[in-house]
C-alpha cells in the first residue's frame, strides 16, 4: 500500500513538473490578454460576473487586427481568489503566460497587490472597476476604466445630505479593505463638510455576526447605514437589518450593485440605494444580446448569480475587453510596452458610455453616476435620475 | 441597571445566542480532547460542511426531511473522519495526530471551495425559527431565544448520559486513563467513534442555529467559530462539559459587547472593534497564565 | 579535526557553492518573471521560516504556533523603516494617515531590526506563555499571534503601520543594489544569502552546547532539569532565537511580495509552516528545505494546471476549474500525512553518506528479489 502510493505520488510529481515546464509552441497569430478577477472569496460572486462581461465580449469579438494581421485573442483567465497575498502569484502568473495586456480587478485591494508585479513584468494592465484612486497613483502601467472614489463618495454623501435629508449617517467598512475603507474616508471627508455627522465602525475579516453593529446603527441615532462593504457580507447586513429592525435606508456604492443583493432584499424590509457604472436598459440591445448567451449556457447563468440580470460590472468588463483591443490596434503591436504607450490615447464609445484616459494617471474621464434602488416586491432594480457632475 | 439592560438588551440577545452556538460546538472539542488529547482542528469545519450539506439538501427536500438528514450526515462524517485521518496514527506521536487533523480541516474547507465554486451560499430560511419578534423593544429572531434553552437541554441531556449509562461510564474511564481501561475489556475504538459523533451531532445542531441568524455559508464560514469555541473550551478546562459551555457563553457576550462598546460606554472610535477577535485570545491568555488548566479543569500531574 | 569530518565539510561547502553558482547563472539566463524564480524565492523564505520553527518544535520540544505572528512583525517592521521618506510623505501610500516615521533604513539594517523586533516581542510574549505545557502553550502562541494581528491593525496605530491598509514601495527584491553602486542586486541570489546566512548560523547553534541542552529538554524536561540545565531560560533562549529568524523571514516575504497587509498573516500561514516542517521531518533542517520548495513548487507552479483548465495535457475545463488544486493538493498532504508520518527525512539530515547507504540498500532489496 505504502509503496503503491509513493509511486503513485512520484510519477504525478515528476509528470506534472514536466508538463508544467513545457507549455507548447507559442503559436503567432494569437495574442494574449489577461483575466486578473477573484472567482472564490469575498468578491468571487463580482469578479464572475465581470469576467462573464470580458468573456461575452471576447465571443462578440474573437479577433483583432494589429498591422494588418487577423490575430486570435485567448484569454487567460487567473484566479486571485479576493486575496491580497494571493494577487501577486495570481498576477505572477498571467505575466509568465505572456499576455499583452491584463484586465482587472474587481475589487481595488488585490489591483494594488497585484500592481508590482505588472510592473517588473512590464504588462500594462487595464482596471476595470476597482475605483480606490492609489491603483493608478503614482504608476505608468495601471489604467481603469471607470470612476474613482472621490467622485463617488462625494456623490454618495451629496445623496444622503440633500436626497435622504441625513444629518448623521453610520459608516461600516471592512477592516483592511482598500475599497471600502476608501469610499468612507471620502463620504465622511464630503458629508462632514456639508455639516453633517458621521459614526464610523469597521468589521474584521471572516465576521458574520452583524447584529451588534446594526444596532450601533440604531442607539446612535443615525438616519441612513452607508456600507459599501462586499457582497458577500451585504448578504448578511440586508438578512440581519431586517430580522433586527434596522428601520433606516441603506446606501452603498457599486459593488453592491449586483443580483446577490436583489436575491437577498426580496421580501425583505430593506431600503435600499446603491451608486453604479451602468444601469441596465440603457443599451438595450447589449442587454438582449447578453441575455441570450447567459441563458444558452447553465455555467455561464451560475457565474451570473443564478438569473440574467445584467451587473453594471457586466458592462465594464465588455468595456474593458474592446478597450484593450482598440488599444493592441492602435499599437499595432502585441508587445506590452507598445500597449503600454498605446492605451494613453486610447478611445472608445462602449456601453457605459464614452471612454478616454487623463494624461495623469490614465484614469477614466467620466462625470455620471447612475443611481438604482432595490425593489424587494419584483427582486429588480428601479432606475433613479442619474447624477451627472461637471 | 434596568434602563441600562433595556437599552442594551440587543447586545445580550445576540451574545447569548452566538454563546450558545459556540457552545454546542465546544463541547465537540472538548470530548475529545478528553479522551484523546487532540486538538480536533477539523471540527470547526465539519460545522461549516453541515451548514453547506443542508443548502444543497433543502433545495430540493422539505425541512421535515433534510433537517434529520444533515444531522446523520455530519454524525457519518465525523464517524469517518475519525476512522480514516486519526485511528490510523493511535500509536503515533501526538504531533502527527494534531497535524493529521489541521490537514482534514484544509481538506473540507479545500473541498467546499471547489464544490461551492468560492461563492457564499444563501442559508434557507427555515420557517419557525426565522420569524422575527420582539420583546421588550429589541427586535429579533425566534432561533436567538431558543438557541440558549436547546443549549442547556441538549447539555443536561450529554450529561445525564455520561454519569448514568455504560458507553458514559466508558467515556469517564477512557478519559481517566486509556491504557488501563483498554486492559479492563473496553472497547477502546468504539468509545472513540461514539465520542466523535456526539461531537459532529452537537456541531450539526449548533449549524442549524448558527447559519438561521448568519444565513451565508462559506467555506472558511467554520474557522472562526471552531477557534472561539476551541478557546471557550479550554478557557472552561479543556475535557470538561460545564466549563466549556460557560466559557463560550462568556466568549459570545463579551464579544458582542466590545462590537457595541463605542455606543454603550459612550466612547466613540472605531478602534473597539478590531479587537472583537483579539479580545478572545487575550483573554484566554489571561486565564491560562492565572490558571493553567482552565476554570474547572483538572490539574495535570507530571509523572517521573 | 580527522579526515573524515574535513572531506564531509568540504562536500558539504562544495555542494553550497554550486547550489549559488546556479542561482546566479539563471538569474542571468532566464526572463526576470519566470515562475521558477518565484518557487526558488518563496521557497528559501519559506525554508528559513521552517527551519526557525523546526528549532522550537522539533530541536527544543516546544510546540509553539505563533510563527505568523512573528513573520508580520518582521514584515512590518521592515517595511516602515526601509520605506523612503519621499514616499512615507507622499499620499501614496499613508492615505489617510501622517506618517510618523521621519527617517529610513537602507535593506540589511531593516533586516536585522525585523529581526530584532520580533525577538523583542518574542522575549516579552515567552516571560508568561512560555511556563505552559504542550498544547496549552500552541494556543496561547496562536492566540498571540491573532492578537499582535489585531495590534497592528488598530487604527490608532495607524500613523505608524497605515492601519489595516497595504505598505508598498519599500526596498522591495526589485529595490535592492550592491553596496555603494546603483547595480541592481540579484534578487533570488540576494534571498538565497540571507536565508542560507541564517539557517547555517542555526545549524551551528543546533551543534553548540546550547543546542545539546535544547535536544536534552526535548527528550525529557524533568531529566534536563536535573542535570542543571535551567529549563526556563534556555526554553526563552530557543523561542526569542527562533523568532528572530522567523522576523527575518517575514521581512524577506515582504520584499518579494512587493507589498505587505497584516490580513495575511494568519492562522494557516502557520498551519501552512507546519505541515512543511512535519512533510520534511521534525528535527531536520535540509529535510525542512527539502520540503519547502517541493510544497512551494506543487502549489505555485506545478499544479497550477489543475486550476486552469488543462492538466497534464488533459484539457477538461469543468473538472479543472479555480479550486481543484488547492483540492488535489490537500489530499496528497493527506496521504503524506498518513502514510509517511515521519517525514521525507524523519530526524535524520540530508548528506552524501545518507544518499549512499540509501541506494545501498535499495541496491540490496533489488538484488535480494531477483
Amino acid at each position: 500500500m505504502k509503496k503503491v502510493l509513493l509511486l503513485a505520488l512520484t510519477v504525478l510529481v515528476s509528470a506534472s513538473m514536466l508538463f508544467a515546464g513545457g507549455s507548447g509552441e507559442e503559436d503567432s497569430t494569437v495574442v494574449k490578454i489577461g483575466v486578473f478577477e477573484p472567482a472564490s472569496g469575498d468578491n468571487g460572486a463580482g469578479g464572475k460576473q465581470e469576467t462573464l462581461g470580458i468573456q461575452y465580449a471576447n465571443y462578440v469579438t474573437p479577433t483583432v487586427n494589429i498591422g494588418g494581421t487577423d490575430y486570435t485573442v485567448e484569454l487567460v483567465i487567473a484566479d486571485n481568489e479576493s486575496s491580497n497575498d494571493r494577487a501577486a502569484t495570481a498576477a505572477a502568473t498571467l505575466v509568465n503566460a505572456g499576455v499583452s495586456v491584463v484586465l482587472g480587478s474587481y475589487g481595488s485591494g488585490v489591483s494594488i497587490a497585484g500592481s508590482d508585479t505588472f510592473r517588473v513584468g512590464g504588462v500594462p494592465a487595464i482596471g476595470v472597476t476597482c475605483t480606490n484612486p492609489q491603483v493608478t497613483e503614482g504608476n505608468t502601467h495601471y489604467f481603469r476604466i471607470c470612476y474613482l472614489d472621490p467622485f463617488q463618495g462625494t456623490v454618495l454623501a451629496n445623496y444622503a445630505y440633500d436626497t435622504l435629508g441625513a444629518r448623521k449617517v453610520y459608516c461600516l467598512a471592512k477592516l483592511g479593505d482598500d475599497y471600502s475603507g476608501g469610499l468612507v474616508n471620502y463620504f465622511v471627508e464630503r458629508f462632514t463638510s456639508l455639516g453633517g455627522e458621521v459614526v464610523s465602525e469597521t468589521f474584521p475579516e471572516g465576521n458574520s455576526d452583524f447584529t451588534s453593529y446594526i444596532a450601533n446603527a440604531k442607539n446612535s441615532g443615525c438616519e441612513v447605514f452607508f456600507s459599501p462593504v462586499s457582497t458577500e457580507a451585504a448578504q448578511l447586513i440586508i438578512n440581519q437589518a431586517d430580522s433586527q429592525g434596522l428601520g433606516m435606508p441603506i446606501l452603498a456604492g457599486d459593488t453592491w450593485d449586483s443580483n446577490v443583493i436583489l436575491q437577498a432584499a426580496k421580501g425583505k424590509d430593506a431600503d435600499i440605494t446603491v451608486t453604479t457604472f451602468y444601469p441596465e436598459g440603457a443599451d438595450p440591445e447589449f442587454d438582449a444580446a447578453f441575455k441570450a448567451w447567459v441563458n444558452a449556457d447553465s455555467t455561464r447563468l451560475a457565474n451570473n448569480g443564478g438569473d440574467d440580470t445584467i451587473s453594471a460590472v457586466t458592462a465594464m468588463g465588455y468595456d474593458a475587453y474592446n478597450f484593450a483591443l482598440q488599444a493592441l490596434q492602435n499599437a499595432g503591436s502585441k508587445d506590452p510596452a507598445d500597449v503600454m504607450e498605446a492605451l494613453w490615447g486610447t478611445e472608445i464609445d462602449g456601453v457605459t458610455g464614452h471612454i478616454a484616459l487623463d494624461d495623469v494617471n490614465g484614469d477614466a474621464i467620466r462625470n455620471t453616476v447612475y443611481v438604482k434602488h432595490a425593489n424587494t416586491e419584483t427582486g429588480g432594480w428601479d432606475a433613479l435620475p442619474a447624477v451627472v457632475v461637471d | 441597571m434596568a434602563g441600562f439592560f433595556h437599552q442594551n438588551l440587543s447586545y445580550f440577545l445576540s451574545g447569548i445566542s452566538v454563546g450558545g452556538q459556540y457552545a454546542l460546538i465546544a463541547i465537540g472539542y472538548t470530548m475529545v480532547y478528553g479522551i484523546l488529547r487532540l486538538i480536533n482542528f477539523a471540527h470547526g469545519d465539519v460545522f461549516m460542511c453541515a451548514g453547506l450539506v443542508m443548502v444543497y439538501l433543502s433545495a430540493s427536500l422539505p425541512f421535515a426531511v433534510s433537517v434529520p438528514l444533515v444531522l446523520v450526515f455530519t454524525v457519518a462524517l465525523g464517524f469517518l473522519i475519525e476512522r480514516v485521518a486519526y485511528k490510523p496514527l493511535r500509536s503515533a506521536p501526538r504531533m502527527s495526530v494534531m497535524i493529521s487533523a489541521i490537514g482534514v480541516s484544509y481538506l473540507l474547507q479545500n473541498a467546499a471551495l471547489y464544490f461551492t465554486g468560492g461563492l457564499a451560499k444563501v442559508y434557507p430560511e427555515i420557517p419557525f425559527l426565522s420569524r422575527s419578534v420582539v420583546i421588550w423593544d429589541a427586535s429579533t429572531r425566534v432561533v436567538t431565544l431558543v438557541t440558549p434553552f436547546l443549549t442547556v437541554i441538549l447539555v443536561v441531556l450529554l450529561t445525564l448520559l455520561i454519569k448514568h449509562t455504560k458507553i458514559g461510564m466508558a467515556m469517564r474511564a477512557v478519559s481517566r486513563d486509556f491504557e488501563t481501561s483498554q486492559l479492563m475489556g473496553i472497547k477502546i475504538n468504539r468509545v472513540i467513534s461514539i465520542t466523535f459523533m456526539i461531537g459532529s451531532f452537537l456541531a450539526a445542531v449548533a449549524s442549524l442555529l448558527y447559519f438561521t441568524n448568519y444565513a451565508s455559508v462559506t467555506p472558511t464560514s467554520g474557522s472562526m467559530p471552531g477557534l472561539k469555541a476551541f478557546v471557550a473550551a479550554v478557557f472552561g478546562g479543556i475535557g470538561s462539559i460545564p466549563g466549556a459551555v460557560i466559557g463560550a457563553f462568556i466568549i459570545g457576550i463579551c464579544e458582542n459587547i466590545i462590537k457595541g462598546g463605542a455606543t454603550i460606554f459612550g466612547i466613540p472610535g472605531s478602534g473597539w472593534t478590531t479587537f472583537s477577535d483579539a479580545f478572545t485570545f487575550a483573554f484566554l491568555i489571561v486565564i491560562l497564565v492565572v490558571k493553567p488548566t482552565g476554570l474547572f479543569g483538572e490539574k495535570a500531574v507530571d509523572k517521573v | 579535526m580527522d579526515r573524515e569530518k574535513r572531506n564531509h565539510l568540504i562536500r558539504i561547502a562544495a555542494a553550497i557553492a554550486v547550489v549559488y553558482g546556479v542561482i546566479l547563472i539563471l538569474e542571468f539566463t532566464l526572463r526576470p518573471t519566470s515562475i521558477l524564480f518565484t518557487v526558488l524565492r518563496k521557497g528559501a523564505i519559506y525554508s528559513l521560516v521552517a527551519v526557525s520553527m523546526n528549532l522550537l518544535n522539533g530541536f527544543t520540544g516546544l510546540f509553539s504556533l505563533g510563527q505568523a505572528g512573528f513573520m508580520l512583525i518582521g514584515a512590518y517592521t521592515y517595511a516602515i523603516l526601509t520605506m523612503p521618506v519621499s514616499v512615507k510623505q507622499s499620499e501614496r501610500v499613508y492615505k489617510y494617515y501622517e506618517c510618523i516615521v521621519g527617517f529610513d533604513t537602507g535593506s540589511l539594517i531593516g533586516l536585522i531590526a525585523a529581526g530584532l523586533m520580533a525577538a523583542f516581542f518574542a522575549f516579552l510574549i515567552g516571560l508568561p506563555v512560555l511556563r505552559l505545557k504542550s498544547d496549552y502553550l500552541a494556543i496561547a502562541t496562536l492566540g498571540f499571534a491573532e492578537i499582535v494581528r489585531a495590534i497592528f491593525q488598530w487604527d490608532v496605530l495607524g500613523p505608524l503601520t497605515n492601519g489595516a491598509n497595504l505598505l508598498r514601495e519599500y526596498k522591495d527584491l526589485t529595490r535592492i543594489y550592491l553596496p555603494f553602486t546603483d547595480i541592481p542586486f540579484p534578487p533570488t541570489l540576494f534571498v538565497f544569502i540571507v536565508a542560507g546566512v541564517c539557517i547555517l548560523l542555526i545549524v551551528l547553534l543546533i551543534n553548540s552546547s546550547y543546542g545539546r541542552a535544547f535536544k536534552a529538554i526535548r527528550d525529557d524536561e524533568t531529566a534536563a532539569e536535573a542535570m542543571g540545565i535551567n529549563l526556563f531560560r534556555h526554553k526563552e533562549l530557543s523561542f526569542v532565537i527562533s523568532s528572530f529568524f522567523a522576523g527575518i523571514s517575514g521581512a524577506l516575504l515582504a520584499m518579494f511580495q512587493y507589498t505587505v497587509q497584516a490580513q495575511q498573516f494568519k492562522t494557516m500561514m502557520t498551519y501552512e509552516i507546519l505541515l512543511i516542517v512535519v512533510i520534511g521531518g521534525i528535527g531536520s533542517i535540509s529535510g525542512s528545505c527539502i520540503a519547502s520548495f517541493l510544497y512551494i513548487a506543487l502549489s505555485e507552479w506545478w499544479l497550477r494546471g489543475l486550476d486552469m483548465g488543462e492538466f497534464l495535457g488533459i484539457a477538461a475545463p469543468d473538472l479543472f476549474r479555480s479550486g481543484f488544486r488547492r483540492l488535489v493538493f490537500s489530499v496528497i498532504i493527506m496521504v503524506i500525512v498518513l502514510f509517511f508520518s515521519k517525514g521525507l527525512m524523519g530526524d535524520k539530515e540530508l548528506s552524501y553518506e545518507h544518499l549512499k547507504q540509501k541506494l545501498s540498500s535499495l541496491r540490496k532489496k533489488r538484488r535480494a528479489s531477483a
